[in-house]
């Protein structure tokens, strides 16, 4: 079955593993702009890290057929260097017009501090400059119920935000209705550890009916298994699921949300 | 979910079970043989404050685990997660 990772970090990957993906039917991907295992020191680290995701990935991923997108931000956890992140902010828009851009993410909260919700509420505020869609970083462990809730507030709080338009990532079971119920995109991450296995996922994925979800690798430089979305197919499979049911979450619900980006110019395989 | 508001899942309890059960009972078996774990090492030497929260913490898990609730995971997931508070804007001053 072709597929969508509609969040995985391939910067952090080998070609091997685009080769991989590529026989496992991932057809299209889109990386958002992350933390890269260290603290970068100038606004000039994230042009070549932009540059690497709207020029060099489109091209290592074309090899083998898979469709390349990406989405531009600084991260939560470099979020606390404010006068950096308002540097990143400001140079953005260089890149918003390349081919492969989608919108503004994955921005976030880390530590749910208040820096970090400052410069979420300025990412908010470009997204919005600019019509660009959003990518949603929800945090981590003891910290995500408190930071999901804070994040919707903040995008709730802002009346040019429309929900639709945005995708909340990395939830799980004591986040994932509220998410849904205000009418965002909810992306659950497979990942080992910190986030959810395939098994815990299809069973949201029938609890909710499938409705505005997608499901992703997140696959990075961290323990992680970027072929996690064919290992929810086939725990899908195994439990009897529709066929069709398997593609919404996979395919076709990607494909809805990203064409709201004028940048979205995916072609089905003939 | 159905229009009934039902899950979408066909299979039977009946088929999880017999699917499941020695994944499950694995996985006690590595909740169990940790627990034990700690209590001979606390033996030795007692735990810090901080790891005695955290232990309680693993004691109330079982205890939702044990429980009839149809909620298990999500209970679980709030009993790990700090408290979401409403005001938090004013706190932070935005």
């Amino acid at each position: 079955m072709d597929y969508i990772d509609p969040h995985i970090h391939m910067v952090s990957r080998t070609t091997d593993d685009y080769a991989t993906l590529a026989r496992m039917g991932c057809v299209a991907m889109s990386e958002p702009a992350f933390w890269a295992g260290y603290d970068r020191g100038s606004v000039d680290g994230f042009r070549d890290y932009f540059r690497q995701l709207t020029d060099t990935e489109p091209k290592r991923a074309a090899q083998y057929g898979i469709q390349h997108f990406t989405w531009l931000c600084i991260n939560a956890k470099e979020a606390e260097n404010v006068a950096l992140s308002r540097e990143v902010i400001a140079m953005i828009p260089e890149f918003l017009d390349c081919p492969n851009v989608l919108g503004i993410g994955e921005i976030g909260l880390n530590k749910n501090t208040p820096n970090e919700a400052t410069i979420f509420l300025e990412h908010v505020d470009l997204a919005m400059k600019f019509e660009q869609l959003i990518l949603i970083h929800t945090p981590h462990l003891e910290d995500k119920y408190q930071g999901t809730r804070m994040i919707l507030d903040m995008l709730c709080g802002d009346s040019r935000v429309t929900p639709d338009r945005v995708l909340v990532d990395h939830v799980e079971e004591h986040t994932i209705r509220e998410v849904l119920d205000r009418g965002f995109w909810a992306g659950m991450t497979l990942y080992p550890v910190t986030k959810c296995t395939p098994e815990r996922a299809v069973d949201m994925i029938e609890q909710t009916g499938g409705e505005r979800l997608l499901a992703n690798s997140a696959g990075d430089w961290g323990p992680s298994k970027p072929t996690a979305v064919p290992d929810l197919i086939f725990e899908m499979r195994r439990r009897g699921l529709p066929e069709s049911l398997i593609r919404k979450v996979v395919y076709d619900n990607p494909i809805e949300f990203f064409s709201k980006s004028k940048q979205f110019t995916f072609q089905r395989r003939a | 979910m159905t229009p009934e508001g039902k899950t979408i899942t066909e299979r039977t309890g009946d088929l999880i079970i017999e699917e499941s059960f020695l994944e499950v009972r694995a996985k006690l078996l590595e909740v169990a043989a940790t627990l034990d774990r700690i209590d001979r090492a606390s033996n030795e030497t007692q735990l810090s404050e901080s790891a005695n929260e955290q232990r309680a913490l693993l004691q109330q898990a079982i205890e939702i685990v044990r429980s009839s609730s149809s909620e298990r995971a999500t209970e679980l997931q709030h009993l790990f997660s700090r408290e979401y508070k409403s005001d938090w804007r004013q706190t932070f001053g935005l």
